[in-house]
């Protein structure tokens, strides 16, 4: 028998895949759901899946009596801000290693990857007195450096990675014209990196995003990001569901987003190019 | 060529970020190494002297110990096998040929990207509450007593948790590696009429064994430290206090620094055991 696929048995491939990938799926669609209920919908027994009276009330809720906006600066300007930092050192460190490789650059790369295995509960304490000490506890500023640290091997990794398939005879051509090093960064190399810039940039958004040990120890009041907001639901208070829900599609609505774009990168980026 | 122009500007473009993850790792690492030599109680006194190597003796003869090592134990493979198994089952059902792959693939995926709070919260109360989670109306249509799943069943319902946050993770993967697997031999072998199960033993299994590896080691390093989960749904009671949250415990909760900083530098060296392994692979990879 040829091995052409028949009609019947893809049928059966799409049948069981859809039902894995929905149940798989379901609790964050039933959080979604489960948002747009009332809070004695939200636990009706039995509970409904769609029938039931739609309602934004939840998201009015939450916004108006939680400062869900300021949770979601902070979330912004912390991930975002990170990784733009991280970025800027991790760019110029890449592309050296990218195309002036020397003996040490693969114990380089190795070493800072190394760096990225060590337990942040291990260094728990120091981190909180420096912080202390700097008046960093509960600043923006002291989580995006500690994110920035936290995920610069990740993104020089991968920003090595990318560089790595710009072929290097580009350069040489450029040099023979007599390219300077800043023009060759410039109008050469720019170009062809930003796609993997732009990835790498992604991928780190969303695990700054969703990073949840330092921004939960380290922050109070001011500079609590969603993740810390979140976690603040997590007393008990009776009825609380459909808010619970609002604000939780709200704290991942943004990344759930972001992360389908980023599926293809994400391989290659957390396995460290050992899987592509 | 490299000149030695562009040498040295290469030093200075890699400088910035050798120098601070440099002092990332070295500072707060020696400083957890200077005070878990100490007996220091920030709020009961503060820095009360050396202690030699008593708080490496206390943290691991405390009764608190050996659970928690457990506990870790039992989360991080419970988590391992439920999500590498899986993940191959996974993997080789979505690479079959079907209608709307890219939608599944992203319906499969989207429990990597919610941020751990916020899973760990709706499966507390939405799931696994045994007055209002779904689960306890499911038990009930059924006739059975509802059950507390967070106290009752707490490891399970926590490595059921942190599975489904770390399934996509390991499936994608394992995707990845399957397609990369050759077609045309998979076809003769079925041509021969090798039966399914010894296909997959003899030809897919042997060709996963370099990504489950990966899988394993890089899943092992986040799962050994996993805080929210536990931080938001239990708070280390019923039994689910692992290594992290024992030293997280002493460290803040009980501002023993001392102690926690002895048990910081066990994690650390625990770490390192898995993280060689993980090096040498992906170091391996570096040279070809």
């Amino acid at each position: 028998m040829a091995r052409a696929v028949t009609n019947q048995r893809k049928a059966i491939n799409t049948a069981a895949a859809w039902a894995v990938g929905l149940l798989i799926f379901f609790p964050i669609l039933w959080t979604i759901l489960t948002s747009f209920k009332t809070e004695a919908q939200a636990i009706s027994d039995p509970p409904v899946l769609f029938a039931f009276d739609w309602t934004l009330q939840n998201y009015s809720d939450v916004l108006d009596r939680s400062n869900y906006g300021r949770f979601l600066m902070n979330s912004i300007i912390i991930a975002g801000g990170s990784t733009i930092l991280g970025l800027i050192i991790a760019i110029p460190a890449a592309w050296s290693m990218a195309f002036v490789p020397s003996k040490k650059t693969k114990d380089i790369l190795l070493w800072m990857l190394s760096t990225k295995m060590l337990p942040a509960v291990g260094v728990l304490y120091p981190i909180y007195l420096i912080f202390i000490k700097l008046g960093l506890l509960d600043s923006r500023t002291g989580l995006i450096i500690v994110l920035m640290l936290m995920n610069l091997p990740i993104i020089v990794w991968m920003l090595y990675t990318y560089f790595k398939e710009i072929p290097g005879e580009i350069l040489e051509a450029g040099r023979m014209d007599g390219a300077g090093l800043k023009d060759k960064i410039l109008f050469i190399l720019t170009p062809m990196a930003i796609p993997g810039i732009a990835s790498t940039m992604l991928l780190n958004f969303i695990l700054a995003w969703n990073e949840a040990f330092w921004t939960l120890n380290l922050t109070a009041a001011k500079a609590a990001p969603l993740t810390a907001f979140i976690a603040s639901y997590s007393s008990p208070e009776g009825l609380f569901y459909a808010k619970l829900s609002a604000a939780s599609t709200m704290a991942i609505a943004p990344i759930l987003i972001l992360g389908w774009f980023s599926q293809k990168q994400l391989v290659s980026g957390l396995t460290f190019g050992a899987v592509k | 060529m490299a000149t030695q122009h562009s040498r040295s500007a290469a030093r200075m473009m890699m400088a910035p970020a050798v120098i601070l993850l440099l002092g990332w790792m070295l500072v707060p690492l020696i400083m957890t190494l200077y005070f878990s030599f100490k007996k220091y109680l920030p709020l009961r006194g503060g820095d009360l002297g050396w202690a030699g190597f008593d708080n490496y003796v206390r943290f691991v003869t405390s009764s608190a110990f050996w659970p928690s090592v457990q506990a870790t134990l039992v989360i991080v493979g419970g988590t391992l096998l439920i999500t590498v198994v899986f993940g191959v089952l996974l993997g080789i059902l979505l690479n079959q040929p079907m209608w709307g792959q890219g939608v599944v693939r992203i319906l499969v995926i989207a429990p990597f990207f919610v941020m751990p709070t916020v899973s760990a919260l709706v499966w507390k109360n939405m799931f696994m509450d045994p007055v209002n989670g779904l689960f306890a109306h499911l038990w009930k249509f059924f006739g059975a007593q509802p059950v507390e799943w967070l106290s009752d069943a707490s490891m399970f319902s926590i490595i059921t948790i942190v599975s489904w946050q770390w399934l996509p993770f390991a499936t994608l993967i394992l995707l990845t590696a399957i397609q990369s697997l050759d077609g045309e031999q998979l076809e003769a072998s079925e041509m021969d009429g090798a039966p399914v199960l010894k296909r997959f033993y003899y030809i897919i299994l042997p060709h996963l064994s370099r990504a489950i590896t990966i899988v394993i080691l890089i899943e092992t390093i986040f799962l050994l430290s996993i805080f929210a989960e536990i931080f938001v749904t239990t708070g280390g009671a019923f039994g689910s206090r692992t290594l992290t949250y024992l030293i997280f415990q002493r460290v803040l909760e009980s501002q023993n620094v001392g102690l926690g900083s002895a048990g910081g530098v066990y994690a650390i060296i625990l770490a390192n055991i898995v993280a060689i392994f993980l090096m040498r692979i992906v170091g391996k990879n570096l040279d070809a």
